[in-house]
């Protein structure tokens, strides 16, 4: 087994696929954390069938790159959707759940209308539940990714203290003059940025269990907001590289490998939580 | 020269007036409760002051050097933080996120500033414990202790005793007490008129009327002998 490893990695494309999915991997848990504690678990799952709508669009418009389409559409729909605060009319998980199936449903139209591929459901299902395609990036992909990663993990860390006292309590951090709805809109903005990169590796039905799982099971162990951070980063990555070698080795697919590997993950913690619990009271 | 002066001022948002025709100042060392009945606008009036929603009409002005960053602010629990998992030293930090301004990270004076105020709020052995598991007393402290890191002057707290048994809500009104006395202004949001009266200095009745004055000239009042017999006829 481990010969066939060694021949796989060999092979650039498998490396690419490795590279792309721990980055990808490592940036949607630094920011799940915050947005399971803010509450907006879902917004992953609507963004990105937002992404997926809009990659009808641009394929309909016989675009010839969709990033330039997908990525701006998807940042729009996260900033709209984060703005939705306590004085709009419909409320925050509704606007969530309008926007997710709504994209849905207007991609797969506009798709099955227009859609000039011979083997539509074959797209469709690629597009929802990720595909082979993270073992076809270019070199060209491979480096934007990490580029954007890069830029994330940087942001993230520099913006570490404010992002903690935004989540905690945003009235009083709005108090003490920081400025929470620019640290709103960065939030958005990224979220929208890691999805659009997601979809290659999970699809996008399975981009929420990337930025969920790794949260919630760092919850179940770490009372810091420093060790739950760090925890469901190193959760993720772990989660994301046995993912993929398992799929390649026993080529299942790729996306649900690693969110089933997540689950795992996750259940293995509440066990040790709940051993824990026992020993301590 | 006060430290906070409200002249005229009307609250509302989307068009909708809540409050008007407010006239009251704060001066160092006050000890200011706003009272009223259940939606009469008294935690919009805090917000407004905080600068979180901007008045309808009407000034607000800060006296004495205070820069608008320098208030503490002990807002009313939020149900996202009822499960947050955070050590009571990282939340304490997060009070001096004013200080840091532009900074990424907290220096060591901010730091010691934190270890300090935990000290003074008596929550310093529970540093490290995390803040989910302590008892809304002690929750309440771990805020006061990150209020104070944000200011040594002026805090603004919005109904700092709801959801404490009683033995809980004196300490804490002890403990209010006691930063008063060492200099800090306070001005709380409260329901509890009894308390009100017995601890602080002046008086802000917000509602159909409104009424500014000292708790003694509040006592003679029309509306609080209204009020304070309503008070008492609930207790018997």
């Amino acid at each position: 087994m481990i010969d066939m490893l060694a021949t796989y990695l060999n092979i650039a494309f498998v490396r690419y696929a490795l590279i792309v999915g721990v980055l990808i991997a490592l940036c949607s848990s630094l920011l799940g954390v915050t947005l399971v504690l803010k509450r907006f678990s879902f917004i992953g799952d609507g963004l990105s069938h937002v992404a997926f709508g809009a990659m009808a669009i641009a394929g309909v418009l016989h675009l010839s790159d969709d990033m330039l389409f997908v990525l701006p559409a998807t940042v729009v729909c996260a900033v709209l959707l984060l703005r939705t605060g306590q004085h709009t009319k419909i409320k925050g998980d509704a606007a969530i759940a309008m926007v997710s199936v709504g994209a849905l449903a207007v991609g797969y139209l506009l798709l099955s209308l227009f859609s000039t591929s011979a083997n539509l459901s074959g797209d469709v299902c690629t597009t929802l539940f990720g595909s082979m395609s993270i073992l076809t990036l270019t070199r060209t992909e491979v480096w934007l990714c990490a580029g954007l990663s890069v830029a994330v993990v940087i942001l993230f860390i520099l913006f570490y203290n404010r992002i903690f006292a935004v989540t905690f309590d945003e009235d009083f951090a709005r108090a003490c003059g920081t400025r929470a709805e620019a640290y709103n809109l960065l939030i958005a903005v990224v979220i929208a940025v890691i999805i659009v990169l997601a979809m290659n590796l999970v699809g996008s039905l399975l981009i929420s269990a990337l930025i969920i799982f790794p949260a919630m099971s760092a919850m179940r162990l770490f009372r810091s907001f420093r060790g739950v951070t760090v925890c469901s980063a190193a959760l993720s990555v772990t989660c994301a590289l046995l993912g993929i070698l398992i799929s390649i080795l026993w080529s299942t697919p790729v996306g649900s490998t690693i969110v089933a590997v997540d689950i795992a993950a996750f259940l293995i913690f509440c066990l040790i939580a709940r051993i824990r619990g026992g020993i301590t009271k | 020269m006060a430290q906070l002066t409200c002249s005229g001022l009307v609250l509302g948002y989307e068009g909708h007036i809540v409050l008007s025709g407010l006239d009251f100042s704060v001066d160092a060392g006050d000890y200011l409760c706003i009272v009223g009945e259940n939606g009469s606008g008294k935690s919009t009036l805090m917000k407004t002051v905080l600068g979180l929603i901007k008045p309808a009409g009407g000034r607000i002005t800060w006296g004495e050097g205070l820069r608008e960053n320098e208030i503490g602010y002990l807002p009313q629990q939020t149900a996202v933080q009822k499960d947050f998992p955070a050590t009571v030293r990282e939340i304490v930090l997060s009070g001096c996120q004013g200080r840091a301004g532009k900074r990424p990270f907290y220096n060591r004076a901010e730091k010691e500033l934190a270890r300090q105020n935990m000290e003074r709020m008596g929550i310093a052995s529970l540093s490290r414990a995390c803040y989910r598991e302590l008892s809304g007393g002690q929750q309440q402290r771990v805020l006061l202790a990150r209020a104070l890191c944000a200011t040594q002057k002026l805090l603004l707290m919005d109904e700092p005793v709801s959801g404490l048994d009683p033995l809980v809500t004196s300490e804490m009104y002890e403990l209010i007490s006691r930063l008063n006395r060492e200099g800090v202004t306070i001005i709380m949001v409260s329901h509890d008129i009894a308390a009100a009266v017995r601890y602080a200095s002046h008086i802000l009745h917000v509602g159909s009327e409104n009424f500014f004055g000292t708790v003694g000239e509040y006592r003679e009042s029309a509306l609080a002998k209204r009020f304070l017999v309503q008070e008492e006829g609930d207790e018997a």
